[in-house]
């Protein structure tokens, strides 16, 4: 009796196991950030084509803000490129760039061939501070809310569908600012 | 005569192949063997978050050469394997390391080959037990 139960049980405990990996699997490329519910990094960065002009990230606490790692070497980014101008748009939350290990004059020919949806753009051309925001794969962005903690990452590619189930929803509720 | 052509020919083609092994390490200068080998043993344990299957040592992606260089500068700076490691693991998350720590959720992973080895010897031993019992002792088993 035993017997034939047991091969049974195996069975059914191998489904269960392989039914859960491959659950995993399909989410398996993107990590949890551990940043998340964190300040966000300090950085000091120039602005993208303004090598005087210093940038850090106490100039953009105050109200909810994406940052938003893009390159022009980035197919990816091109893709994105319209949505992150609609998400601009609509002015909340601020869309700043961080370019990501590009050279200055590709990342303003592609803003000028593609459009600039960016409030303020910064250079991040030795990509450390993109290290600091734990960035592996752009694009990549950063939802960061009034006081500067980091609330929701996107890896890849924003679109319209996450922009309203995960950007959106997320800064209506902190309700910082007049929308 | 051939012989000795394909001898040139395969010294070229070897030399061809060598080259990634050059491209992939950008000039890093260590103070002594011993901090070379801790770099290397390091870069080996932690992963390339690009091509997620590779190590850091083995992968010649930008971010891999922008934190080796990182691991180096870290190391220049006297610090820990335990702190530069940590640095990693604040921004990329635990699998950065190819050793994840024994945490709740790791506990399967790390017991799994335990539990398929106990498993496996418990087996064989009832095997091997029933297959050496004489016919007489099985008889007076199964009755």
């Amino acid at each position: 009796m035993i017997g034939r139960i047991v091969p049974i049980v195996l069975f059914v405990l191998l489904g269960l196991l392989l039914a859960v990996g491959l659950k995993i699997a399909d989410h398996k490329t993107e990590l949890p950030s551990p940043l998340i519910g964190k300040k966000m990094p300090e950085f000091s960065l120039p602005a993208l084509g303004q090598p005087d002009v210093i940038i850090t990230h106490e100039d953009l606490i105050g109200q909810p803000f994406l940052i938003n790692v893009w390159a022009s070497w980035c197919p990816t980014c091109r893709t994105e490129h319209p949505f992150i101008e609609q998400l601009a748009a609509s002015g909340r939350p601020r869309v700043i760039g961080l370019n990501y290990r590009d050279e200055e004059a590709d990342a303003l020919a592609w803003l000028d061939y593609f459009g600039n949806p960016y409030a303020l753009n910064m250079a991040d051309v030795s990509g450390r501070t993109a290290i600091d925001f734990g960035v592996y794969a752009a694009p990549e962005s950063f939802l960061i809310d009034a006081d500067g903690t980091i609330i929701f990452k996107q890896v890849g590619m924003l679109t319209p569908d996450i922009i309203s189930k995960e950007i959106l929803p997320r800064i209506q509720s902190t309700g910082s600012g007049q929308p | 005569m051939i012989s000795s052509q394909l001898r040139v020919f395969f010294a070229v083609i070897t030399l061809v192949m060598m080259v990634p092994a050059f491209a992939a390490s950008e000039p890093l200068i260590f103070t002594d063997a011993e901090q070379e080998a801790r770099f290397q043993q390091m870069t080996l344990e932690l992963r390339c978050l690009v091509c997620q299957n590779q190590n850091l040592a083995d992968s010649d992606a930008p971010l891999a050469q922008d934190l080796r260089k990182e691991i180096y500068n870290m190391m220049q700076d006297g610090r820990t394997n335990d702190e530069i490691k940590q640095f990693l693991i604040d921004r990329y998350g635990d699998f950065v390391l190819y050793m994840p720590p024994v945490k709740s959720n790791t506990l399967v992973l790390w017991l799994m080959p335990a539990i398929l080895l106990f498993g496996g010897a418990l087996v064989v031993l009832i095997v091997v037990r029933k297959r050496t019992l004489s016919p007489r002792e099985q008889e007076e088993e199964n009755s």
